[in-house]
């Protein structure tokens, strides 16, 4: 019957389309990190590590400012050592953070930047960062953890202060919380 | 049903000349862009009744000579490329009326350059966390004890007979009047969001991002606000309070909080 | 007279039909393996009809508990699991499944098919759908009650839920798979089984924007599929799609949702454009103004749908030029919306206009739908949408564009083509009493509301500060009445088999093949193919 045929490659097609839907939304996983990247969407950064030539340009000055949260279920102290700091763009910064474990035993922790404005997201490029891997603490270990950073000279010129933020995460309560 | 939009559309209108305190439009705030917001707003809706008049009138006028019961004949046009491009491109011209002063106050809205102070506010489930960055003022704002008790299910606690049931806090935002305060939201759990309607902020708090606002203004006053994110059981119950004060009362504030710790 | 010749013989061939074999089944089988489009027509109907009323009763809760000031009935937990559920089962049980069912008994008989391509799959996907909501329901009685994160399952809180979690994930599942299934098959139908000379510009406007409607559901509920999966995922195996310890982003979830999201809302809207470009012709004696125009308007109002979906989020801290791009983008959507209202009117300029009730409903959807469409617009803006977010001004909105809009829609297509389900007319006088206390009390309901969001009212809290006190006993009164008003609804539709018996035309010279065939509809139609010629509407 050629009206069946018809609608056996019809309905092919709309499944395959189906499928492919299905499977676009897990892309849009990959596709949304990429895109977040490239615009700074969501104060999202580099999450590894960037290479960059310095291209200084002295006559701008920019304030970085750090803000860190831990976060309630992590048992750390978490800080930066310096609370903000003036920069030019295009020139290699360090800053340093100090974390501490409170708990008597191993912790594994992770810190998750951000960036506010999120126009600034895309200019603040991470050369080398404590954020790009978990980080293991033994107990009670207190240690310095070093930060490496660029200024992208394109900086718009209506962000005069750039805010980084770490929330300070213990990577195994999480799950488990959540479910109280 | 056209007397009830009639009905609201004159309130709406009545609102905006009368300024009753019965509140019924968004209020104009205390800040440039929170002015400029409202501006926004009522030329929006002006432009939405003007439309709104144009093709209701055309309607009832047809619902009322165009009946059977009148004897009317029916036409039997059923298109006309004029009329269907005209009533294409007036739209276009008016959207983009609209949209010029939008765009512009949105760019104002992102110039957060020179922030005088910042204020990190952290959410929880259900209060609010504030720290002053430029000194070592900072404590949890939650909902006020007189609310507190007036809450709960079959209580007897006339909720008006509660001062600003639901809007008032333990320890409210203090900040200085004249001075450009940036706020950094961020949040311990799950989302919520930072509300006050006359600062025309609101910024979602969102557990590992910072998100960025910023207000001044000149006018002392308390503000209120709510959580407005759906954040769980007690969303209803984690408002905000801003108090802005004048600079001497508030540098006696943070002497204060310093003292008492 | 060569017309009701033809009508004749189509009536004594369905005649001959119902004595063989392919009568419908005695009993409940006719209903479980059911394959008839019209008997699952019948049951998609009905079932949203029931859904109606439940989703309904939660909204008498909701609004009991704000009729005034304080705490009186339930606790915050179950207000949230109220609203929550209240919203899934409106959208996904009431209005959905009405507009299949309004497919599946008039596409068919519109495009002159016997049946939908697909009717074995069109029974499951009709079964599935009472599976799916036993489930949701049965959250109900678990530990941790009812899923509570509101309808939009924003994490983390969603993740929150309690033993509900899974259900909830596999009952969206299940509704996704329904509403799949039952578009590819709609798709099929109007495709490959249409009468010979029906060209794709010659269809009427239900079938298009149906059509148009199944593609943007293959489009997006797969997607929407994806993302509760993730979350189940990020749940019980491991992963951090959305947790931000995990290097995931919450806010990921938010564009996923409304990718999916807003091409809904069009899901649940474009159907209804159809059903009202049925019915103002028709009662204004007057061919539809603009039909090919509609059908791009229609196409463009989809196409849009795919890039506004930010503009349901402008408070979460987007960069500048995105704010732009998706406020001008849904600005947009406002044009051709716009071309929708002003056909509508124009097909009625110059007609010759009667009253009767579908045409009562179908006027008051083109009134304050267009109401819904100007605070839509106005949401659009976005620093304006910074002090509407999450108020009630956004409540009022979308009630106004799925209450007096999608609703309407769905009882004035039921007025509209119940005589030709039933071959009675419903009584006329009660249909007219049911809509004017639809219209005053869904008014009384919802326009408050704009003004309580104005004068900053969050949305889905439990209880509020005394301020906003009058407006919402108003609002309470008006649900109410509403839901009182829809018990007449149920009355006129019980007992329309009581009223007098109706010709194939039913109305004054309708447009469309679905008046060509007898009244009641006979069990099968179209065995053979109609021409065109044989109805009205068709130059
Ligand atoms: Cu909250
Ligand atoms: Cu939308």
């Amino acid at each position: 019957m050629p009206e069946k045929n018809a609608h056996r490659s019809l309905v092919g097609q709309l499944l395959i389309l189906t499928v492919a839907m299905f499977g676009f939304g897990f892309l849009l996983v990959p596709l949304y990190d990429v895109f977040c990247e490239i615009t700074g969407f969501g104060g999202r950064t580099n999450p590894e590590a960037a290479v960059v030539a310095e291209a200084p340009d002295l006559t701008r000055e920019v304030r970085i400012e750090f803000v860190t949260t831990v976060n309630s279920y992590a048992q750390f102290e978490f800080a930066a050592n310096a609370d903000s700091m003036t920069v030019s763009p295009g020139k290699m910064y360090y800053a340093t953070f100090t974390a501490k474990n409170l708990a008597g035993e191993h912790k594994i922790a992770q810190a998750v930047p951000s960036v506010a404005p999120s126009g600034a997201a895309e200019h603040f490029t991470k050369i080398e960062c404590f954020c790009f891997t978990s980080q293991e603490f033994a107990a009670s270990e207190e240690r310095a953890m070093p930060l490496q950073f660029i200024v992208n000279p394109e900086l718009p010129d209506y962000i005069d202060t750039i805010t980084l933020q770490y929330t300070f995460f213990d990577t195994a309560p999480v799950a488990a919380v959540l479910e109280n | 049903m056209i007397r009830n939009l009639l009905l609201g559309f004159s309130v709406l209108a009545l609102a905006d000349t009368a300024e009753a305190d019965w509140a019924l439009n968004m209020p104009k705030g205390v800040t440039e862009l929170s002015l400029e917001t409202y501006n926004l707003h009522m030329m929006v809706f002006w432009w939405c009744v003007a439309i709104g008049v144009a093709v209701f009138t055309v309607m009832i006028i047809s619902l009322f000579r165009h009946r059977k019961s009148k004897g009317a004949q029916a036409a039997t046009f059923s298109h006309s490329t004029t009329a269907e491009v005209i009533w294409t491109t007036i739209p276009v011209v008016i959207l983009v009326l609209m949209a010029v002063p939008t765009a512009e106050t949105m760019v104002r809205m992102e110039d957060s350059r020179n922030p005088d102070m910042t204020i990190v506010v952290t959410a929880h489930q259900w209060k609010w966390h504030y720290k002053y960055q430029d000194s070592n003022i900072e404590y949890y704002s939650s909902l006020a004890r007189s609310s507190v008790e007036a809450r709960r299910k079959g209580t007897d606690i006339d909720p008006y007979s509660v001062e600003n049931y639901l809007l008032d806090v333990d320890n409210p935002v203090v900040v200085p009047s004249g001075a450009k305060i940036r706020l950094l939201f961020t949040s311990n759990d799950v989302i919520h969001a930072w509300w006050v309607k006359d600062l025309s902020i609101k910024k979602d708090a969102i557990p590992g991002i910072v998100n960025e606002a910023w207000f001044k203004t000149e006018q002392v006053g308390t503000y209120r606000g709510q959580c407005a994110e759906l954040c769980g059981k007690d969303h209803g119950y984690m408002p905000i309070v801003v108090e802005v004060v004048e600079p001497e009362a508030y540098q006696a504030w943070v002497n204060s909080h310093d003292a008492g710790h | 007279m060569t017309r009701g010749i033809k009508k004749m013989t189509t009536e004594v061939m369905d005649a001959h039909d119902m004595h063989d074999d392919h009568s419908p089944a005695k009993g409940i089988k006719r209903w479980l393996f059911s394959t008839s489009h019209k008997d699952i027509g019948t049951m998609y109907l009905v079932l949203s009809l029931i859904m109606f009323f439940v989703g309904g009763a939660m909204a008498m809760i909701i609004r009991s508990e704000l009729a005034i000031p304080g705490l009186q009935f339930v606790h915050p937990e179950f207000f949230n699991q109220m609203t929550t559920m209240h919203a899934l089962i409106m959208v996904f049980g009431a209005v959905m499944p009405a507009f299949v069912g309004l497919a599946n008994w008039m596409i068919p008989l519109m495009i002159g098919a016997p049946d939908m391509a697909l009717p074995r799959m069109n029974n499951w996907s009709f079964w599935i759908l009472p599976v799916a909501f036993g489930l949701l329901a049965s959250t109900l009685f678990m530990p941790g009650g009812a899923p509570a994160g509101g309808w939009t399952m924003y994490p983390p809180l969603v993740l929150q839920t309690g033993d509900a979690f899974p259900f909830l994930i596999f009952s969206v599942h299940l509704l996704g798979l329904s509403s799949i299934m039952g578009a590819i098959n709609i798709i099929v139908t109007v495709i490959n089984m249409r009468a010979p000379d029906m060209s794709l510009l010659k269809m009427p406007m239900f079938v298009w924007t149906w059509l148009i409607t199944a593609y943007l559901l293959i489009a997006v509920m797969p997607v929407f599929a994806g993302a509760v999966t993730m979350l189940l995922t990020d749940q019980f195996f491991g992963t951090s799609f959305f947790l931000a310890a995990g290097g995931g982003d919450p806010v990921m979830f938010q564009h996923i949702f409304w990718f999916f999201g807003h091409p809904e809302v069009y899901i649940m809207i474009l159907p209804a454009f159809g059903v009202v470009s049925e019915i103002i012709p028709t009662f204004s004696r007057k061919p539809l103004f603009g039909h090919d125009s509609m059908v791009y308007a229609a196409s463009c109002i989809a196409f849009l749908s795919f890039i506004v979906w930010a503009h349901h989020m402008f408070t979460v801290g987007m960069p500048l030029t995105s704010q732009l791009f998706f406020m001008f983008a849904t600005m947009l959507i406002a044009v051709p919306t716009g071309v929708k209202i002003f056909n509508w009117v124009a097909t009625m300029w110059r007609g010759s206009m009667t009253f009767e009730t579908p045409m009562l409903f179908s006027l008051a959807f083109v009134f304050l739908f267009t109401i819904g469409g100007f605070s839509g617009l106005m949401l659009a803006i976005a620093p304006a949408d910074i002090q509407y977010q999450d108020t009630y001004f956004v409540v009022a909105h979308f009630h106004y564009t799925l209450v007096p809009g999608s609703v309407f829609a769905i009882m004035a297509g039921t007025y509209y083509w119940l005589p030709k389900w039933t071959g009675h007319m419903y009584n006329e006088t009660l249909g007219k009493v049911h809509f004017w206390t639809s219209t005053f009390f869904v008014n009384l309901t919802f326009f408050p509301m704009h003004f309580l969001g104005l004068a900053g009212m969050p949305r889905r809290i439990p209880d509020y500060s005394t301020q906003f006190a009058d407006f919402n006993t108003m609002a309470s009164v008006g649900a109410i009445g509403f839901g009182v008003s829809q018990l007449l609804f149920v009355w006129v539709l019980l007992t329309s088999k009581k009223g007098t018996k109706v010709t194939a035309e039913v109305w004054d010279k309708p447009p469309g093949l679905e008046w060509t065939v007898p009244s009641p509809a006979p069990y099968h139609t179209f065995e053979t193919p109609p021409k065109l010629s044989d109805a009205d509407g068709f130059h």
